[in-house]
């Protein structure tokens, strides 16, 4: 159960950032659907939605998600189903209904790096970065290491390029959480392998992508990539999958990718 | 504190706390078909519609309808009622208590989706849990409705 003390709509980013600071307990709201689950004695609750955050953009060289962009508004926008092929929308499409859809927002899933996020994983193969209201700009993978400090997410921006992408996540049932899931990014024969629900959040396959990039594609090295994969990265058990089988299905996934992206002109 | 809202067409002002969902404020106020499944915002019973959009009630802070629209199944009435007919031809009611939920679903995709095939309505659907049918009635009834087949 959460309990809410005072409730604050700013009007502007500077307002909403002082609220923020003002006591410990003060928090962010997203879509408010994680938030419910737990338990927490919020002072004061601050809701972005008058700040315009809830936009999907794309200049010639970026695309650029509001904070306050729900995951149903990235599975039905144009530009994102045209861009990277389309494994933005892909990758939140599973995610429970679309009424849960039209509620989770991307600043709140980024911003709480929850390790089952599927976004995250996509993001992470892809160049992205964090535009933070007092933070500045900084890639995902650094602000995904970083410690958490109490600022605004307020947009994501992706550099447009000519990488293929492609996303893969193994589910119990449907609509459930993922017990792993993997995203490939190929950008001119360098590769980014990117593995989340580990059951930790999403991290990079540093040695099996830069292995990948730097030998031929052969059954051989596919499958020594994926090896790689499987052992540098640390996984865990929970109660939807253990730590052996999610190392397992780990290579299952990016092998099936490689594969499929290999065929793709 | 007070917020003000448009339900079902009609200009209202509710009395809400900070921390209270948007699925117990309107059950307060008697809109008694918006049920309550799963309490982790799974199940889909609790959907309504803010601005036409679909939303689980039971995940949305009431606050956050403030100055919007929300529409429950006593505003679509006739519509609702409509699709209950597929429905009850093809068998696929049981006991019923996740019918409203479901049927909000059902009417704000018939509004989003042009000539939807059977994928694309199950995907639309996934988030609607029906404990006692096993979809396929439901499914029948659906693709009748929207006319697919």
């Amino acid at each position: 159960m959460i309990t809410i003390k005072d409730y604050a709509i700013p009007t502007n980013l500077e307002e909403a950032y002082e609220t923020l600071q003002n006591r410990r307990n003060n928090v962010i709201l997203g879509g408010c659907s994680f938030l419910r689950m737990g338990s927490k004695n919020i002072n004061t609750a601050i809701d972005l939605s008058k700040l315009n955050l809830d936009f999907i953009s794309e200049t010639d060289n970026t695309v650029e998600i509001g904070a306050m962009a729900t995951f149903r508004s990235l599975e039905t926008s144009p530009i994102l189903q045209n861009n990277f092929n389309g494994i933005l929308s892909k990758c939140v499409k599973d995610i429970v209904g679309i009424q849960f859809r039209n509620n989770v927002t991307l600043g709140a899933t980024v911003y709480s790096k929850y390790g089952f996020s599927d976004l995250i994983t996509a993001l992470l193969c892809l160049d992205v970065k964090v535009c933070l209201h007092k933070g500045g700009i900084i890639p995902l993978d650094t602000f995904l290491e970083n410690k958490y400090e109490k600022d605004i997410l307020t947009k994501i921006i992706i550099s447009k390029d000519s990488s293929k992408c492609y996303f893969a996540s193994m589910r119990n049932s449907h609509s459930d959480y993922a017990i792993l899931n993997v995203a490939l990014s190929n950008r001119d024969g360098q590769w980014k392998i990117s593995v989340g629900a580990r059951p930790m959040k999403a991290q990079i396959a540093n040695n099996a992508s830069s292995y990948l990039s730097e030998n031929e594609l052969n059954d051989y090295t596919i499958e020594y990539a994926c090896e790689l994969s499987s052992q540098e990265l640390v996984f865990g058990s929970n109660l939807r999958a253990s730590k052996k089988f999610r190392q397992e299905i780990c290579k299952v996934l990016i092998n099936r990718g490689i594969r499929e992206v290999m065929t793709w002109k | 504190m007070e917020i003000k809202v448009t339900i079902n067409n009609e200009d209202k002002i509710l009395n809400i706390e900070y921390d209270e969902f948007l699925s117990e404020v309107l059950r307060k106020y008697g809109y008694l078909s918006v049920k309550k499944g799963c309490d982790t915002g799974s199940c889909g019973l609790c959907t309504i519609w803010i601005d036409a959009k679909p939303i689980l009630s039971c995940s949305t802070l009431a606050i956050k309808a403030n100055g919007k629209n929300i529409t429950t199944i006593e505003g679509v009435q006739k519509e609702a009622t409509e699709f209950a007919e597929f429905l009850v031809n093809e068998g696929a009611e049981q006991c019923g208590f996740c019918s409203p939920g479901f049927i909000m679903t059902v009417l704000a995709m018939k509004r989003e989706l042009k000539n939807p095939t059977k994928d694309d309505i199950i995907h639309y659907l996934t988030g609607n849990l029906c404990r006692c049918t096993g979809y396929v009635g439901q499914l029948r009834a659906i693709l009748k409705y929207m006319e697919v087949v």
